[in-house]
């Protein structure tokens, strides 16, 4: 019974395309299977997978969550403004990873006890964070803050044993979420939510609470991201993850999840989320203009869907 | 008479199952012709290879004399075939005539411009026709399921369908809207129309059907004249075997009060509701639909809020405002609509048989396995589930088994209440037969069981006293001695008993 959800050869899809763009780039360019390269990769990576991950429990429940760039924005300011006051970084990586949470607990109490579809929820609070960050940082980014911090360095800058530290979050975040949707009764509930709310409301599931955590988890994960990312850039930019919502929402879809909810799995998201770095960054190398990499990477979605759906049929 | 429709020696398969083996069936003009047979018999497939969803493997299907091979159901309408799902196809937000007309509106020249009074006209013509009570201008989405499937009649009438296949037609229907759809059905068999009529319902075959053909495990077994068969006959050759007495008697030492309602009151739908029931006992709800039953049901068991009345169980005040809160204090609710509300359908068996109680199956969160798996073996075997495989998809089982799935996620939690909201619909013979055991096993072990039922001989065979609910209230509590279906049928439709 363990084995329910089997390595059956259809899950697999994604994961062969991440490996036939591997080939491909590759072949195409000396740089892209170095050492280097791929630390630097997987660390671009980190941020969207880390997004990605929560979205997908949040995409598991049936719902979506469009606020994430704009949370990643103010919590990073938040984190930022108060070290630029000088308190310490252990505290404002704290601060930073609480207000995001409370933003997603903000989404959860809307879409659950404000009754508001979740699309039209996380839009306005993606809106409303949004203005709130330009508001506390008068629209300037924040800058030279934590030149000495050095638990604020290690988050996007440092390295254990040799691997970006950026990496090991994303992996470890990936590993207890991985367990959790599989072996507890959370990532049961959370896969019964998605496939028929009323009958598992029916079933004595708290379903309110449930959708809460998840929307909490993704506050989180995306503030832990922004931290990476200020941490990385040493600054704090009021812009900052404009359009993550979109990458997010790719990598899980990508991964085989599916968007009306109830059935779909995290390992297809950090396969998805690698689709979309690999994709970034072998473009980069081929020297493609941004403004065709778009392109490519709208079509390479569009494929994956259509695969998707061919196989269903 | 020359047969409309005439399937001969019909063989189908999927894989290595044989679905269909040597299956005739024959349509005459103007009969009503049921097909029977319990869920996996294969009536289904015979429709899904008539009307070209499946491409037949062997045999022969002669429509008005002429050899076809249907590729899709649309071709299969242009003859004149036209299937009624169950699922019904309206729009709710168009209007009865729109509804009609969908795809075939009556336009100015080429211009796209519809012509709004014709249609009309037209569409009131064809309701006429079939003695239909509807208002051509009144929006679908207003209109009760029973009127809605008029619409859907009314479309296939006006596109001249020749013989209408009707799958489960009367699952939603109230008492008179069934009795509306027969009238109509009966007009349509004076016009010569054809009715392929599927169901499980006994009591509507043997008043509305002229003949009956069953199919038990892709065979064809007979077709009877109504005139010449009995329940009994008919059963048996659905089922291969006699099932014995249809409702199993039991003998239950019936104990303390379990549950009492008192004066449950919500405005609009249901007001001073008032009753009990005790350890062992099966208490049927009877009413129209509509009445409130399955309102009144769902404000006990937390799942709807209500203005004012108490509820006890074993004499103590308790207050139940969510579904969570119910399972907490053992009572257990059995929905009517399974898929909507009893199954996460792309769930496993499995996985669906423990959701209520999962909690309970873990530690620190953690989903035991071997816990799980002892309990999901035990209630598979205990209500004998028919699935290859607990990690099966409970959406690919029938409908028979997959209401087992529901009662066992919630007899594994031991309920000491159990409601049961139409338990058997859509359910075949021979696993009816089952569901009444298991009720009865219940009541046995001294669980309180409230039953409501729209099909009046299972509420009396089952019940020890029959509640009866008219437009919200109690019309009646009577004690099932005796009772007849009569008595009840007065009481739900508003007389005094």
């Amino acid at each position: 019974m363990e084995a329910k959800r089997k390595w059956d050869v259809k899950k697999l899809g994604p994961l062969i395309g991440l490996f036939l763009l591997c080939i491909v780039l590759s072949i195409l360019s000396d740089d892209f299977l170095t050492m280097d390269n791929w630390l630097n990769l997987l660390r671009q990576v980190s941020i969207n997978a880390l997004i990605a991950f929560g979205m997908t429990f949040v995409i598991l429940t049936g719902g979506i969550d469009l606020s994430v760039g704009s949370v990643l924005a103010l919590s990073s300011a938040i984190t930022a403004g108060m070290m630029a006051q000088g308190v310490s970084g252990f505290v404002a990586i704290f601060i930073g990873l609480l207000a995001g949470t409370a933003m997603g607990v903000l989404n959860g109490v809307l879409v659950t006890k404000g009754k508001v579809a979740p699309f039209i929820a996380t839009l306005a609070t993606m809106t409303a964070f949004r203005g709130l960050t330009l508001v506390y940082t008068d629209g300037r980014p924040i800058t030279g803050f934590a030149s000495d911090d050095i638990m604020f360095q290690m988050i996007g800058r440092g390295y254990f044993f040799g691997i970006p530290v950026p990496i090991i979050l994303m992996l470890v975040v990936y590993i207890v979420l991985y367990i959790v949707l599989k072996k507890t009764t959370f990532g049961r509930h959370t896969y019964a939510i998605g496939g028929n709310e009323e009958a598992s409301r029916l079933s004595g599931l708290r379903v309110d609470r449930l959708k809460m955590y998840v929307y909490a988890l993704t506050g989180t994960l995306s503030a832990l991201a922004g931290l990476i990312l200020t941490s990385r850039l040493n600054s704090a930019q009021p812009t900052a993850g404009t359009a993550y919502e979109l990458d997010a929402i790719a990598a899980v879809v990508l991964g085989g999840t599916s968007l009306s909810g109830g059935r779909g799995w995290i390992f297809g998201t950090l396969v998805g989320a690698l689709i979309i770095g690999v994709l970034n960054n072998g473009l980069n190398l081929l020297n493609v203009s941004s403004f065709y990499q778009q392109v490519i990477k709208g079509a390479v979605i569009l494929l994956a869907v259509l695969l998707d759906r061919r196989k269903e049929a | 008479m020359r047969p409309l429709i005439e399937m001969r020696s019909i063989q189908k398969s999927f894989g290595d199952n044989t679905v269909l083996n040597g299956v005739d069936f024959e349509v005459l003009p103007g009969e009503v012709h049921a097909l029977m047979g319990e869920n996996g018999a294969g009536k289904s497939t015979l429709i899904k290879v008539l009307t070209g969803i499946y491409e037949r493997d062997g045999g022969t299907i002669v429509v008005n004399g002429r050899e076809v091979h249907y590729r899709h159901p649309k071709e299969a309408e242009r003859d004149g075939i036209v299937v009624i799902h169950q699922e019904l196809n309206v729009i709710p937000t168009l209007t009865v005539a729109e509804n009609i007309f969908l795809g075939r509106e009556p336009k100015i020249g080429r211009t796209g411009v519809i012509r709004h009074k014709e249609m009309e006209q037209q569409a009131a013509s064809y309701l006429r026709r079939l003695g239909m009570d509807l208002n051509p201008r009144e929006l679908a989405g207003r209109l009760s399921v029973g009127k809605q499937q008029m619409i859907e009649i009314a479309r296939a009438i006006s596109t001249n369908a020749k013989c209408l296949i009707m799958d489960e037609p009367t699952a939603a229907l109230t008492e008179r809207e069934i009795q509306a759809l027969f009238s109509v059905i009966r007009t349509l068999k004076q016009q010569g129309v054809a009715i392929v009529y599927i169901s499980h319902r006994m009591e509507e075959i043997f008043t509305i059907c002229d003949r009956i053909s069953v199919l038990r495990d892709g065979q064809f077994i007979g077709t009877k004249q109504v005139k010449e068969t009995n329940f009994e006959e008919i059963v048996q050759m659905m089922v291969g075997r006699q099932i014995g007495e249809r409702f199993p008697k039991r003998n239950v030492a019936i104990g303390e009060e379990r549950l009492r309602v008192e004066r449950l009151t919500r405005k609009g739908l249901f007001e001073n509701v008032s009753f009990s029931v005790r350890a062992g006992e099966v208490l049927g709800v009877a009413g129209l639909m509509g009445s409130g039953r399955t309102e009144i049901m769902e404000a006990i068991f937390g799942a709807r809020s209500f203005d004012e009345g108490n509820i006890y169980i074993d004499g103590r005040p308790v207050r139940i405002r969510s579904p969570r809160q119910a399972v907490e204090h053992g009572i257990a609710m059995i929905t009517e609509d399974r898929k909507q509300k009893g199954l996460v359908l792309d769930m496993s068996v499995h996985e669906n048989l423990t959701l209520p109680k999962l909690e309970q199956l873990a530690a620190a969160g953690f989903v035991q396995s071997s816990k799980e798996r002892d309990v999901v073996l035990t209630y598979i075997h205990l209500l004998n589930i028919k699935a290859s495989s607990p990690d099966l998809p409970v959406k690919a089982l029938s409908g028979g088994n997959q209401q087992k799935v529901v009662f066992g996620k919630w007899l594994a939690m031991s309920p000491r209440i159990l409601i049961l909201d139409e338990p058997t619909r859509g359910v075949d013979v021979g696993a009816k037969k089952e569901i009444y055991d298991i009720i009865n096993e219940l009541a046995a072990q001294g669980v309180a069981v409230i039953m409501v039922s729209s099909e009046l001989p299972e509420v009396l065979g089952m019940s020890d006293r029959v509640m009866v609910i008219h437009e919200g209230k109690v019309q009646a509590i009577l004690e099932n001695d005796g009772l007849d279906q009569e008595t009840v049928m007065r009481a739900a439709t508003g007389g005094n008993i």
